[in-house]
């Protein structure tokens, strides 16, 4: 049976229940639940070391969770690994392509990782959409930080996932490149019902794409809503201050917003 | 597994070698300076007459055989160093790899850069000095076989030791061959080694490739025991590296090694 053929459609794009980790004794994500829809956007939010990357890694396989368990597509990250990852993919800044490959070279490589069907014909599509055709032909190392972003873009796109996870996916790109690509994202969304985990500290580009948001502190998620209303159900002037007055809560007192 | 995907590890490796000849010359031309350093060095003992054993062979061949031992054992290493380099893991290990499917692409990587060496050190041997280690036929082509089949074992070992320490502890995969090569009677007979020496040898698959090899040469015959020997241990240790580098690599997903491996990740 295909990766693909074994994921249920009818389960959502991510499940994670109760995942916990703990490094050296410190806690880094305490049980945090979340669940994710087809179609839907989901924004990621919290401080640095909130536990938004530890919690990240935990769904990419990177980092086994001490308890709790990871499903992506209904699959059990844990018991069917590599199906699982066939359905998921990502693009963080961290996490830059090997430099001394070129863009076109980066993409056929992973694509055969993900052991896709009529690979050169995805890759030459992506190349298209993110306008990396004069760049094909360039190591990844030698481009810009934004055009390394688009590369990445591009990479995480390449196995149609349902699950795509996007850690601060604007932050090296123009304003008009950004709108590009919260566009496509959306758009992504909308017609490959691919759901989305986007993390960002820019508090009006998830207001405008998230459906939803998770406000992650101390390793725990202390509020969940709409980015739209959540401000106003909580006193705040703006999601940015929400965002503050979350940040800068006491450990002891981070769970009474 | 899915063949593919240790495909993309050996593609990726051709690619790299073909944009950059920095990574072609390794493969040659150690095995080339050996050549013309221990070719004339034989040359040379060669002329002096008596009773001196015949050192193209004793000397020249085993050097040879080692060299070649050392490009498959770094055959594996360094494609995974690209990895290590380009700080390649967070995508590579998100993607839907597994362990046994990355290994084997080091390994199939490694089995297609050492047959290039081979190709140059059997042609530069037999044209520059007369070596011909064909000549042993089938026999010599099994004793080949074992080394290879534990330069496979020493690099997926070697491998898990960087994945396990760091990127820094790269410098301890180098010197291995080195560090071996006293145990493994590579230009002397073993009972030459004292008491423990030999213990440890007989722990070496190469001991017993070089030992037979010796018995050939003079004209012995095949060791089938050693030969025999030589391969399953060797086997022994493949499966014993894989183990070791899928406990590691479990390691690492538990710890968060994984995830946050970078230049400053050692211990």
């Amino acid at each position: 049976m295909s990766a693909t053929a074994a994921a249920r459609d009818d389960a959502p794009a991510l499940a994670v229940n109760a995942v916990s980790k703990a490094y050296a004794g410190r806690r880094a994500v305490e049980a945090i639940s979340l669940r994710i829809e087809a179609g839907e956007i989901v924004g990621l939010l919290g401080p640095n070391g909130a536990g938004k990357t530890t919690t990240i890694n935990m769904i990419l396989g990177l980092l086994q969770p001490d308890t709790g368990s990871v499903h992506i597509a209904g699959l059990d990250l844990a018991r069917r690994r590599a199906a699982a990852l066939a359905q998921v993919n990502f693009q963080a800044s961290y996490a830059p392509l090997p430099g001394n490959l070129t863009v076109r070279q980066n993409l056929l490589f992973f694509g055969r990782l993900y052991a896709l069907p009529a690979l050169a014909e995805r890759v030459d599509g992506l190349i298209e959409t993110f306008a990396l055709a004069p760049l094909a032909r360039t190591r990844c190392g030698l481009l810009s930080s934004g055009e390394q972003a688009r590369v990445a873009l591009a990479k995480a796109l390449l196995n149609r996932p349902r699950l795509l996870l996007l850690d601060e996916p604007t932050a090296a790109l123009d304003p008009a490149t950004a709108d590009d690509l919260r566009r496509l994202i959306r758009d992504l969304a909308v017609r490959e019902r691919c759901a989305v985990l986007w993390t960002s500290h820019n508090m009006l580009e998830v207001e405008q794409i998230c459906d939803r948001v998770l406000l992650l502190a101390h390793g725990r998620v202390l509020l969940q809503g709409d980015p739209r209303r959540l401000p106003a159900e909580h006193g705040a002037a703006s999601l940015e201050a929400l965002f503050i007055r979350i940040a800068r809560q006491p450990l002891d007192h981070g769970d009474s917003v | 597994m899915n063949p593919r995907r240790s495909a993309a590890i050996v593609l990726r490796q051709l690619a790299l070698m073909r944009s950059s000849p920095t990574r072609v010359v390794p493969l040659v031309a150690w095995v080339a300076i050996d050549i013309v350093l221990w070719g004339f060095i034989t040359r040379y003992l060669g002329s002096l007459g008596g009773q001196a054993p015949d050192f193209t062979l004793t000397l020249l061949g085993a050097v040879l055989l080692w060299d070649f031992f050392g490009r498959i054992m770094q055959g594996v290493t360094t494609a995974f160093f690209e990895d290590v380099w380009s700080r390649n893991f967070l995508n590579l290990f998100a993607s839907p790899i597994g362990v046994g499917e990355y290994v084997a692409g080091l390994v199939a990587t490694s089995v297609l850069t050492s047959l290039v060496s081979l190709v140059v050190m059997l042609l530069l041997a037999r044209l520059a000095f007369g070596l011909s280690l064909l000549a042993f036929g089938l026999p010599a082509a099994a004793f080949l076989g074992v080394l290879f089949l534990f330069g496979i074992a020493l690099g997926i070992f070697a491998s898990a030791v960087v994945l396990r320490l760091g990127p820094a502890s790269e410098w301890l995969v180098w010197p291995i061959p080195a560090l071996l090569s006293p145990f493994a009677a590579v230009f002397y007979p073993l009972h030459v080694l004292p008491g423990w020496m030999q213990a440890v040898a007989h722990l070496l698959p190469p001991a017993y490739v070089f030992e037979g090899l010796r018995a050939l040469a003079a004209g012995q015959g095949v060791h089938g025991a050693g030969l025999l020997a030589g391969t399953l241990l060797a086997l022994l240790q493949i499966a014993l590296a894989l183990g070791f580098f899928t406990h590691v690599f479990r390691g690492a997903l538990r710890s968060g090694l994984l995830a946050r491996y970078s230049a400053e990740s050692v211990a």
